[in-house]
């Protein structure tokens, strides 16, 4: 849950007060009035005050951005993500076909074929990213949380379709440690165990 | 003598034409990044280091760009009037002392081009003219809000400039005379002496008005992106466009160091500073103050403009010079 915070605080509206406004002059007397008083209220130089102190202060909120990065929200779907199993470091992909039956935009392929143990499993696993609308359905039906959504958002490419092939995503066997169990979109939530409802074997 | 009169002459004027051509230049981009702070962002960062070198990149692709005259435009008329602009901007400057006068070797130079005895009048009246530029800018372009520009600079140019004269007749009463070294002479002798605590309200009247002369934030009704879309400057780019923009910011330059000379003692000596570091600090100062209210203030209606012309900021001028006449009168 950390870092899920600050997003999901949307109780903003604690400090808001009401402007009072004063009613319009109606007869030329008030106008002038109102003009005298404007006039003579500091309230350019109040102006000019705050833009100086803010230059003084030097609160600078601009993000350099090809140097510095935002981080991005945890369900943030971005280039999607083959993930493998933590302690055999096998793929976690089944090859059930769901991400392929569910893609509204026809954009996933997988081919599969029985390993020598009898248990199914992808040999080609592309994504036409000139296609994918990162709609996260995918990520959501899958099973085994073996294709996610992950962080990365830059990818602007010379080619209008740049095909996403099975060892772009999927995670390399070194970097295994590296993995992270992904906290996004079609992830479990973090008490799932707990709303599980037994299913009756007898009927 | 003649000669080295002559060319004496020239060099200076080459000297103010290449410094305010590069001061132009470069107070676009301490405005650009003094704005920024303001509005907590950084500006210009990536050009060399922090961005110094934003001006020369802008400068390149200015002089670069196709020189572009639409179908419908007036061509001599179009090409001609950003010249206007700028060359009356950098004529102005003619007859305003810049520095104290200074020696090299044996020969006293004095950084005037030309001390004629009605300077101040025809700065004012050269900045006047200044008018045509956008006026006939506009008018040539064939466009709508080039012509909504036109319009708007005639009427606000020509109502301020009877604001600007009429706040400085005061002082000039109280002087005696036009040229500015008399001016600068008068308020020698320390912060005491100078005529803005004399004649204040003529200070904050020569001050608004230089604002609307300029076309600064308040008063920038000429090019107000949001109304027409650039003014008399739609159809412009490159480096004509270029020419306007420098006008604009020589004419800050030249209002500055008029309200420096007028109201804030020229370049006499204050305290420890010598009197030339003097009258650039008040200059800088001034051109913070144009970029300072730009950052903080919305600006006002057309019918806001001519209002506060006509009916608030005259008749106080009015009254100021009448006041100013009566104490000199009496006292």
């Amino acid at each position: 849950m950390s870092g899920l915070e600050q997003f999901q605080d949307r109780n903003v509206s604690q400090n808001y007060y009401r402007v009072k406004i004063e009613p319009y002059p109606k007869t030329p007397w008030e106008k002038f009035k109102r003009v005298i008083k404007r006039s003579l209220k500091p309230d350019l130089l109040i102006g000019l005050k705050i833009t100086l102190l803010e230059m003084l202060r030097f609160n600078i909120h601009t993000i350099q951005y090809p140097k510095e990065k935002l981080p991005v929200s945890p369900r943030f779907r971005g280039i999607h993500r083959l993930l493998r199993l933590l302690e055999s470091g096998n793929e976690r992909c089944i090859g059930c076909g769901l991400c392929e039956k569910i893609c509204i935009s026809n954009c996933i392929r997988i081919d599969t074929r029985p390993d020598e143990n009898g248990r199914k499993i992808p040999t080609e696993y592309t994504i036409n990213f000139g296609r994918c609308i990162f709609c996260g359905y995918c990520a959501e039906v899958c099973p085994e949380l073996a294709i996610v959504h992950g962080q990365e958002y830059e990818y602007a490419s010379e080619q209008r379709a740049q095909f996403a092939m099975k060892e772009d995503m999927l995670t390399p066997l070194d970097k295994l440690k590296e993995q992270k169990e992904y906290p996004g979109f079609g992830a479990p939530t973090p008490a799932a165990d707990k709303l599980i409802k037994k299913t009756p074997l007898a009927y | 003598m003649e000669t080295a009169f002559i060319i004496e002459t020239i060099i200076k004027i080459l000297v103010v034409l290449g410094l305010f051509s590069a001061l132009a230049g470069f107070a676009t981009y301490v405005e650009r990044k003094v704005l920024a702070f303001m509005q907590r962002r950084l500006g210009p960062m990536h050009v060399g280091p922090y961005g110094i070198l934003q001006v020369l990149a802008d400068g390149i692709k200015l002089f670069t760009k196709e020189d572009f005259i639409p179908q419908g435009a007036v061509r001599p008329i179009f090409m001609i009037a950003p010249v206007i602009t700028a060359a009356t901007a950098f004529i102005a400057m003619a007859a305003i002392p810049m520095f104290p006068e200074f020696t090299i070797g044996s020969y006293t130079v004095r950084p005037i081009i030309s001390d004629m005895n009605v300077g101040l009048l025809f700065v004012l009246g050269v900045m006047g003219i200044g008018l045509y530029g956008p006026l006939l800018a506009g008018m040539a372009s064939g466009n709508k809000w080039s012509l909504l520009g036109a319009a708007r600079t005639a009427i606000q140019f020509l109502s301020y400039e009877v604001v600007t004269g009429l706040s400085v007749l005061a002082p000039v009463m109280i002087v005696g005379s036009l040229s500015l070294i008399d001016f600068n002479n008068y308020q020698a002798g320390g912060v005491g002496n100078w005529l803005v605590w004399k004649q204040p309200i003529a200070f904050i009247l020569f001050l608004i008005a230089g604002f609307a002369e300029t076309n600064r934030t308040p008063f920038d009704l000429l090019e107000h992106e949001a109304e027409v879309i650039s003014g008399y400057a739609t159809e412009y780019s490159g480096m004509r466009w270029g020419l306007f923009f420098i006008g604009e910011y020589a004419n800050m330059f030249t209002i500055g160091f008029l309200a420096s000379l007028i109201f804030l003692g020229g370049f006499n000596d204050l305290w420890f500073i010598p009197g030339a570091i003097a009258i650039l600090l008040k200059v800088f100062f001034f051109i913070f103050l144009f970029i300072w209210a730009r950052a903080s203030w919305p600006h006002v209606r057309p019918d806001q403009l001519m209002w506060l012309c006509w009916k608030v900021l005259m008749p106080i001028a009015v009254v100021n010079v009448v006041i100013t006449g009566i104490v000199m009168m009496f006292f």
